[in-house]
């Protein structure tokens, strides 16, 4: 039990300081890009004060456009004041499926970095079966949901079917395939099949209704039941990689090959395997978003979820549970970001340059633990994506 | 030259890995540090050598109390040292991996002409025959070594530190380095040799100093005899002779024939090779390390992708098969390094022994671990085998090297299997290992399992085998009974055959 508990422990102590660690020197960033506040500079009391004040400010701000905000609470009650969670809610929704995309290729020894163009994919089957079918109602969105994982599965599945037959490395091949995924919907957006009827800007229709995911708290939010499904699936992913057989080779491979290969286990297969599971996964997050937000397909769909996704799933430590916490993270940055410019005045790329820093911490963590005078055990190592040669 | 250790103690947390050790090597000797895998041999010459810091101790050079916190202290105080795994830049040549760290320049241009002067010099003076401008990756292991123990003569090394420096050499390699390590005996040079096989101790060494458990249980001369030695180091009375009793063997089990294994590019590694084997019988095969041994297991187990030819197991056709199905068809594979092929290092012992049966009954039901039933394999499993550690629930790189490999056997043997691979299966083991590898076999053969073993070690094959197949070149030479004398078998593994005799 203790035992457990100190590995958690450190799983999650290390992130946590990044964290941290990113919000100190990014309140730095933000004094010191300050004119008004550069101009105090000869005077260290006021200068101190007006930093301060402004740092303070700039956090309250991003901590108010993304968890409770006090002033919409007094218009609209106090679960009115959690408006700006839902909103995170919304915004980590996909990312938590992109993510955990990421996290378990991580686990197969697979470095995915095709959410991206997997998460375009899954969009574009659920819209389509969203606006040219009609089905009852449950139906219809678990046949656009099911459109969604099978098409961007498949382009996920194509990765791991070359790398099993031809050795390509799943990196290249994957970014490619990014490539090719944000240049075909823009192409099939102007295709007769997908153009909205007397349009000429590249939009599909809306999703039928019936489609549609339900919202979980009333019209007046955006949250929608993709965030339930999100969760669902993170647990299934969890039992997948520590409870399950298939599970179990995923690992085997990922933690060492060769003695999986010894042992019998198919790579070709793991790789296959993987690689489709983790297409559906990003997939899924693209056919949630589409039918729980968007409604109507776009080019820019996917914002930057699959590439964020990498950051998520590093942030958690290729481990579901971290993956969920590290969407969440970056869910409330992204929304939290907004508000603060408005509020502050202060340039929302200051949430960028933080998680920016955060991953840079995440990726040095040689650099945290000599600055938070850390030990950590050698054990938590569950990323195990390899090099070029792997 | 003098080194002179006192009283050197180093804990990991609640381990105590060396315990108040006192050692004097004097130059013109040759003292062995003899100890089982996990002794603290490794962590009490990483001290000397700077890698690690001692707890408390000394050590001096010539009478003088030196601090050394780190290795270029330690070569300044003139203590060199050849580690287990090479520390060499593969793609770099000879001269650039001995001049690495001690580059010089000349009008802002690296200069090798002065390095490769002194490496012609000291490879004249102890006939290594190294060419400075060949690639690392080229050489063969032996000639690395070599390479290893010329840097540190290049940089004026007084002590040489030799750790386990014949555990990846074939026997001939081995004692060109036995009489490479004399001969720096006669020029004044002190060596330190820590090994844990006992015929090269006897053979060149001037002191013998046994650690277990971290501690110094004894001094002692080469004139000790190997029973003498065992006992010192394991600490108990060790049977070192096989008690192989006489037993008939049985129907057929493997049956290769016309096997060919060619690489990637269509190169013959095994040539048309042909071998039986029976119930009950254990076959070996001997042969200088790269002459498509390695090559030969892994075609059986269908590791290998380019292959002709028939392996049939009872009387059926295996070759071609899937890995998984060949080892459920009754195939038990002890891989030649099991770090490597053998074990996932941060996977536990539980995992570890359910590697290539997790997706049977009773581990896998509904596509679920079985968690409980997982526990319980290894709980039986690790009593039956003897694997020390904490709980089943340790990974795999906190065992030591003997546990690591029971835990591969364990794996292997406890399924359903008509035939034993086991390749090189004590390489790297302590004595107390190693007898128990032994017994193991030979109990398997006993039950009726048929047993293909692959090793360099003659002593190992002559005591176990019924039969020895000598590989020369991707061909069996011929074979033999394990009574023929060590000098025809050495004869046949550098690929000399005997006319009929």
């Amino acid at each position: 039990m203790a035992k457990s508990f100190n590995k958690s422990f450190s799983v999650f102590l290390l992130p946590f300081l990044a964290f941290i660690f990113a919000f100190f020197i990014g309140g730095l960033v933000i004094v010191f890009t300050d004119p008004e506040i550069m101009k105090l500079i000869k005077s260290p009391l006021n200068f101190l004060t007006a930093a301060g004040s402004k740092i303070g400010n700039s956090y309250l701000a991003v901590f108010q456009g993304s968890i409770y905000d006090i002033n919409l609470s007094r218009k609209n009650g106090v679960l009115g004041g959690f408006y700006p969670l839902s909103e995170t809610i919304v915004t980590s929704t996909p990312l938590i499926l992109t993510g955990l995309a990421v996290a378990l290729a991580f686990r197969s020894g697979l470095f995915n970095i095709g959410a991206q163009g997997q998460f375009i994919f899954g969009a574009i089957g659920a819209s389509y079966v969203g606006f040219h079918f009609n089905f009852s109602p449950i139906l219809h969105v678990v046949l656009a949901l099911l459109a969604g994982i099978v098409l961007a599965g498949m382009y996920g599945g194509l990765v791991g079917v070359l790398k099993a037959k031809t050795g390509a490395h799943e990196v290249i091949v994957t970014i490619m395939l990014n490539y090719v995924a944000s240049l075909f919907i823009l192409w099939i957006l102007k295709t007769e099949a997908f153009l909205r009827p007397k349009q000429i800007d590249p939009i599909a229709p809306e999703v039928a209704l019936s489609a549609r995911l339900p919202k979980l708290f009333g019209e007046s939010q955006r949250i929608h039941l993709g965030i339930i499904i999100a969760l669902f699936v993170a647990v299934l992913v969890w039992w997948l990689i520590s409870k399950s057989t298939l599970g179990f080779k995923f690992r085997a491979v990922g933690a060492n090959s060769n003695a999986a290969k010894s042992a019998g286990i198919s790579i070709p297969f793991v790789t296959t395997a993987t690689m489709f599971i983790c297409g559906g996964l990003a997939g899924l997050g693209g056919a949630l978003h589409t039918l729980g937000t968007e409604y109507a397909l776009t080019a820019n769909v996917a914002g930057t979820f699959g590439f964020d996704a990498i950051t998520v799933a590093l942030l958690g430590r290729a481990t579901p549970q971290g993956t969920v916490l590290g969407a969440f993270l970056f869910g409330a940055l992204q929304t939290g970001g907004r508000t603060l410019q408005s509020n502050t005045g202060t340039s929302s790329d200051i949430v960028q340059v933080i998680q920016a820093l955060i991953v840079l911490f995440i990726a040095a963590p040689a650099l945290i633990k000599y600055i938070f005078r850390v030990k950590q055990s050698a054990e938590d190592k569950t990323l195990t994506a390899k090099g070029w040669n792997g | 030259m003098s080194l002179e250790l006192k009283g050197i103690t180093k804990r990991f947390g609640s381990l105590v890995a060396n315990e108040l050790i006192d050692l004097k090597v004097s130059n013109g000797e040759i003292h062995a540090i003899l100890g089982e895998n996990g002794a603290g041999k490794s962590t009490l010459m990483n001290i000397v050598y700077g890698l690690i810091k001692a707890d408390s101790g000394s050590i001096s050079v010539d009478g003088k109390i030196v601090e050394i916190s780190d290795p270029s202290q330690a070569l300044a105080a003139g203590i060199g040292m050849v580690h287990q795994h090479f520390m060499l830049v593969p793609v770099f040549t000879v001269v650039e991996n001995i001049i690495l760290g001690h580059e010089k320049l000349k009008r802002g241009v690296l200069t090798v002409e002065e390095a490769k002067a002194s490496i012609e010099r000291i490879s004249k003076e102890f006939k290594f025959d190294i060419n400075p401008d060949e690639l690392i990756e080229n050489l063969p292991v032996g000639v690395q070594q070599k390479v290893e123990i010329l840097r540190a003569l290049i940089y004026d090394a007084k002590v040489l530190i030799l750790d386990e420096p014949t555990a990846v050499l074939t026997p001939q390699e081995t004692d060109e380095l036995l009489s490479i390590m004399k001969s720096l005996k006669s020029k004044g040079a002190a060596i330190i040799f820590i090994t844990h096989k006992l015929r090269e101790v006897q053979e060149v060494a001037d002191k013998i100093t046994v650690i277990r458990r971290g501690k110094v249980v004894g001094t002692t001369l080469p004139t000790a005899t190997q029973e003498e030695l065992a006992n010192l180091m394991v600490g108990r009375t060790v049977d070192l002779t096989a008690n192989r009793e006489s037993n008939k063997a049985g129907d057929t089990v493997l049956s290769i024939s016309n096997l060919n294994i060619y690489d990637a590019s269509g190169r013959v590694l095994v040539n048309n090779l042909s071998l039986d084997i029976k119930a009950g019988e254990v076959v070996a095969i001997a042969g200088v390390q790269g002459n498509g041994q390695s090559e030969l297991v892994r075609a059986i187990v269908n590791l290998e992708p380019h292959t002709s030819g028939s392996v049939k197991l009872n009387g059926k056709e295996i070759l071609g098969n899937s890995v998984s199905k060949t080892l459920h068809q009754g195939v038990a594979y002890v891989p030649e390094s099991r770090e490597l092929d053998g074990l996932i290092a941060s996977f536990t012992i539980a995992e570890n022994l359910i590697l290539d049966t997790h997706e049977n009954q009773p581990f896998s039901k509904y596509g679920q671990l079985s968690n409980s039933k997982v526990i319980e394999n290894a709980e039986k499993l690790t009593k039956e085998f003897d694997i020390r550690s904490q709980g089943v629930f340790d990974t795999a790189s906190s065992l030591s090297g003997g546990n690591k490999q029971k835990v591969v056997l364990a794996r292997e043997l406890s399924r359903d299997v008509k035939l034993v691979i086991a390749s090189q299966p004590t390489r790297g083991l302590d004595v107390g290992s190693i007898e128990f590898v032994h017994e193991r076999l030979l109990a398997e053969r006993k039950s009726g399992r048929a047993i293909l073993l692959v090793s360099t070690e003659l002593d190992e094959v002559t005591a176990l085998a019924d039969r020895i197949a000598v590989m020369y070149r991707g061909e069996i030479l011929g074979i033999v009974s394990p009574d023929t004398s060590r000098e025809k078998l050495g004869l046949m593994m550098a690929g000399i055959k005997e006319r009929a005799s």
